[in-house]
């Protein structure tokens, strides 16, 4: 018990030691440097280059398409017009996932936080349990679940005997599956966070509530919940993002069909295969300033600036 | 390199000493010569400037200004681990990943000399810890870890010892314990001891000579008893213990005494104990050197009395009782009373005069920061 | 007194199903391991150790995987030595333009990968770089860079600078502080960003696809295999790494238990 007592002394000599003299300057430039300089070349420039890239002109004189640096704000419009359904599917199928990812983390994470907290080692195991999915291989579990679904299995035989769907119906390639795949990869993401914030929740709180003659009901909304708000809000973005920008488990491949092309697909398309560079470059960008507004409009209203 | 590391201590010099921060200035001017072998206690409230000065000392940090002498030899411009110092880090800053054992020996390994190991146990036996060389810091209590950080700092023999606030995380009974082994331990190496704290019994207690600090400037030096029995400034008379103090103008003065009137009250004091002689001046006692009578006492000249006022409150300490009389236009007075049998007056309401000798007070340089006839009894350390 | 049971169980019996749930794909990766596939790897057809015995018969599996693994390990030591370097810098120093550092680092990891592979393909292509192994590990360093810098600063956050402090006054120079104190001090931190790094750039696709060229990684090959049909070596190779990383969950998990029980006996 001992040990609250150091931390404490410590917090003198720590708030002493920050201003630092004028030498040092150069060190911490040498230790920033290298890595800045990476993602300035690799990450701040590639994103130019892709703006770049999306106001090209094509120029098929010769026969094959050549691209030209230009100006072309009408790859945009183009672009909006021609694949606004896959764009619309992005977003609306990352909302349904997000919200399924957190109605299944919330009540998981509340027991692995609140609940087991007597029992670290219980606690770390279901943590395990929970991160599990990371550890094999993203397509490989994707790819499990479109044979578990496929439509020679038991599971989908059964419920087209028992008429849940009709016998030419099958679940591969359709909306609800794709956002299965998507809420199901995904889900690690949203209790991860979630747990950390309950794990932090002092349960003196909520007996304070009953205390004061909250229903459980009552002190969930009032207490629980918003004391969780910060977990929502970084769990919803860290899930929400990766979703919109994924195209495998929309893919034929694996749990879509051309019904259920997101935006990533059509990006994966044009880039390697018809090889539209204009056209992928100017969804990309579409992609990333929706994703960016978001962010910005999400965090600022919820207070939570310090995430991640 | 290893034949400069002196057996034993060596004295401190600071010269103009100046140390900025962007945005303050943590010390400005500070003068400060340390005997080779004192033990040395720099006193003062949190961001006086003390633990800068301790660092400055240690070379982990630079000053802005000034010269920095250990035994005559110009450091100012040396790193903290070419300097022939040592220091006992308030968090201890014991390395987590090293036996107990390896700590001690670090820094001698560190300049290469031989034979660390059975120094360092030997420095370990010497704070009653060689039994648990072995352990990691985290598997030791406080008081234990509090002792491997000052034999992993004693054996280096180092020309000064800084020690930062090294007992402030302790419980009081193991800080009361620790304070009188540290100073056990000063006289049997004989080294140069730096001590830097807020706690002011912990630095009468233990320190040769202590300097208070405050603002970045050192207020006052000298022995504890010279500094408590004699206060200059102020901030010293309030730091150190408490104090009444009073404030008028000098109307009498003669070869001896210079005396000053507080709202009709005539309160003298000795010319030797004043600091100042002519205008307005604060003129103090000590609590337990007052006394209070329930009539008006027939006393001499070598007497201060005020009166009559009203007792207000009075509180039970154990060996003492602390009585706050209320005197009309000159204010509140603490008087301290031994509990030695027969109490004085106990009840409240009860109506008093105070005095004390002419000789028990003191005369400061600066006037309290409230002036007027209000005087100053509350203090800053609790009793 | 219904409700009371009702509520006492709910939450430990959802919190099974939802781990059922989690596991299923496992599992089913798991069980088919073993079938003795022909074609492909969809129906039952007995069970086998074949493909755990000879994981490198299927064609290009083996190939795949032991690119993946060098490229995890190239694209961990650089992102872990760049971030570690940024993170010591961004507790310790103070400077100018702290926020927009702060910003550079927090944006690779709000883009969606999709972005991120697309943009540094453009990049690529614009400049007429070959993609092949080489694109691949400079787009894995990126991505990992950040989460890296996340997790050591973590670690040199919770340091007590009085510690570097001490090995100074006790007559270490510089170097020897760093590499006896800050370094020993800092590398849990370090191992877990390393682990975290190399399995990002072990699992990462959709980035790996726009910059790879003809490079076959173990998720790309999954990818293009999932249209014939993919091998159960491929099952087996997942398992394999599956048992490998919880192996290693489990041990640092275990072992931290263990560690602050026997604190806990001695105070």
């Amino acid at each position: 018990m001992a040990f609250a007592a150091f931390s404490h002394g410590g917090g003198g000599s720590k708030k002493s030691a920050a201003p630092v003299s004028k030498g040092s300057g150069k060190v911490a430039l040498l230790l920033l440097l290298p890595g800045l300089f990476y993602l300035a070349v690799f990450f701040i420039a590639p994103l130019f280059s892709l703006i770049a890239t999306s106001l090209q002109t094509m120029d098929i004189s010769s026969g094959f398409p050549i691209y030209n640096y230009g100006f072309q704000v009408s790859n945009y419009i183009d672009v909006v017009s021609q694949y606004g359904p896959q764009i619309f599917r992005s977003f609306f199928y990352a909302l349904l996932a997000t919200i399924a990812a957190l109605i299944i983390s919330y009540p998981l994470a509340y027991f692995i936080g609140v609940k087991a907290r007597r029992w670290p080692l219980l606690q770390g195991l279901m943590l395990t349990l929970v991160i599990a999915p990371f550890f094999i291989s993203f397509l490989l579990r994707t790819f499990a679940w479109k044979q578990i679904f496929s439509n020679e299995s038991w599971i989908v035989s059964g419920l087209q005997q028992i008429g849940l769907l009709s016998p030419d119906q099958y679940l591969v390639g359709t909306p609800f599956m794709v956002i299965f795949g998507l809420t199901y990869n995904f889900i690690p993401f949203m209790t991860l966070p979630l747990y950390t914030t309950l794990e932090r929740l002092d349960v003196r709180y909520l007996e304070a509530g009953a205390d004061l003659y909250a229903s459980p009901r009552k002190t969930f909304m009032k207490v629980t919940l918003p004391l969780s708000m910060p977990g929502i809000v970084s769990g919803t973005l860290l899930t929400f993002i990766p979703i919109a920008g994924d195209y495998v488990n929309a893919s034929g491949l694996f749990l879509g069909s051309t019904e259920t092309s997101m935006l990533g697909n059509v990006v994966e398309s044009k880039f390697l295969k018809s090889y539209e560079y204009p056209t992928a470059s100017a969804l990309s960008v579409i992609l990333m300033g929706a994703i960016l507004l978001l962010v910005t409009l999400y965090v600022r209203k919820s207070g939570t600036d310090d995430l991640l | 390199m290893a034949t400069e590391f002196v057996a034993r201590g060596a004295d401190l010099e600071l010269k103009g000493i100046r140390k900025e921060f962007p945005g303050f200035t943590a010390i400005e001017d500070l003068d400060l010569h340390i005997p080779a072998g004192e033990f040395f206690a720099l006193l003062g409230p949190s961001g006086c400037g003390k633990t800068t000065t301790l660092r400055l000392v240690a070379g982990l940090d630079q000053p802005t200004k000034g010269q920095i002498l250990i035994g005559g030899k110009d450091v100012t411009h040396t790193k903290a681990h070419e300097r022939p110092v040592n220091t006992v880090f308030q968090s201890y800053a014991l390395f987590p990943h090293m036996s107990v054992l390896e700590n001690v020996a670090f820094g001698l390994k560190q300049r290469k000399i031989d034979d660390p190991m059975t120094k360092a146990q030997a420095s370990l036996d010497l704070v009653e810890l060689g039994h648990l060389a072995l352990r990691r810091p985290a598997q030791l209590s406080g008081g234990q870890q509090q002792r491997v950080a000052l034999a992993r700092a004693l054996v280096n023999r180092p020309s000064l010892l800084l020690l930062d606030e090294p007992l402030g995380a302790l419980d009081l009974k193991l800080r009361r314990q620790m304070q009188i082994e540290l100073k056990a331990i000063q006289m049997e190496v004989g080294l140069t001891f730096l001590h830097v704290t807020h706690d002011q019994e912990e630095a009468m207690d233990m320190a040769d000579t202590v300097a208070v600090m405050n603002k970045g400037r050192i207020e006052q030096m000298g022995s504890p008893e010279k500094l408590y029995d004699r206060p200059k400034t102020v901030f010293v008379s309030k730091f150190l213990g408490q104090s009444n103090l009073f404030v008028g103008s000098v109307e009498e003065e003669n070869a001896s005494s210079i005396s000053i009137n507080v709202a009709g009250s005539k309160i003298t004091v000795p010319k030797d104990r004043a600091e100042k002689h002519k205008g307005k001046i604060a003129v103090g006692v000590r609590p337990e050197k007052a006394f209070f009578h329930e009539e008006k006492p027939k006393l001499g000249a070598g007497h201060n009395l005020i009166g009559p006022g009203e007792i207000i409150d009075i509180r039970f300490t154990g060996v003492s009782n602390q009585y706050l009389i209320e005197i009309p236009k000159i204010g509140n007075v603490t008087v301290f009373a031994q509990n030695i049998g027969k109490s004085p007056v106990t009840e409240l309401g009860a109506q008093v005069w105070v005095s004390w000798k002419v000789e028990h007070a003191f005369g400061l340089s600066d006037l309290p920061t409230n002036t007027g006839s209000e005087t100053i009894t509350e203090s800053i350390t609790v009793q | 007194m219904k409700n009371f049971s009702l509520g006492k169980y709910a939450l430990p019996v959802y919190a099974v199903l939802a781990f059922t749930y989690l596991l299923i794909p496992i599992a089913y990766t798991f069980v088919f391991s073993f079938n003795d596939y022909r074609r492909s790897n969809i129906a039952w057809r007995g069970f086998t150790f074949d493909n755990w015995t000879s994981v490198c018969e299927a064609q290009g599996v083996c190939e795949a995987f032991a690119t993946s693994v060098s490229i995890g390990l190239i694209s961990t030591v650089i992102a872990t030595v760049l971030g570690t370097m940024i993170a010591i810098a961004l507790v310790r120093y103070r400077f100018k333009f702290r926020s927009a550092v702060s910003l550079l680092l927090f944006l690779p990891m709000a883009t969606p990968e999709l972005v991120l592979g697309a943009g540094l393909a453009a990049q690529f292509f614009n400049v007429g770089a070959e993609m092949g192994f080489g694109t691949i590990v400079i787009a894995h360093v990126m991505f990992c860079l950040s989460f890296v810098v996340v997790t050591v600063k973590a670690r040199v956050a919770s340091l007590d600078p009085a510690l570097e402090e001490a090995g100074r006054d006790l007559y270490a120079a510089p170097a020897q502080v760093f590499w006896k104190i800050t370094f020993p001090l800092l590398l849990p931190g370090i191992m877990a960003a390393a682990l975290l790094a190399f399995a990002l750039s072990f699992d990462d696709f959709i980035i790996t696809y726009f910059n790879s060229g003809p490079t076959e990684t173990f998720p790309k090959y999954v990818y293009t295999a999932a249209a014939k049909g993919l091998p159960g070596e491929a099952n087996v190779i997942g398992m394999s790494v599956f048992f490998l990383a919880i192996a290693i969950v489990v041990t640092v998990q275990v072992r931290s238990s263990l560690k602050a029980k026997r604190l806990a006996k001695i105070k």
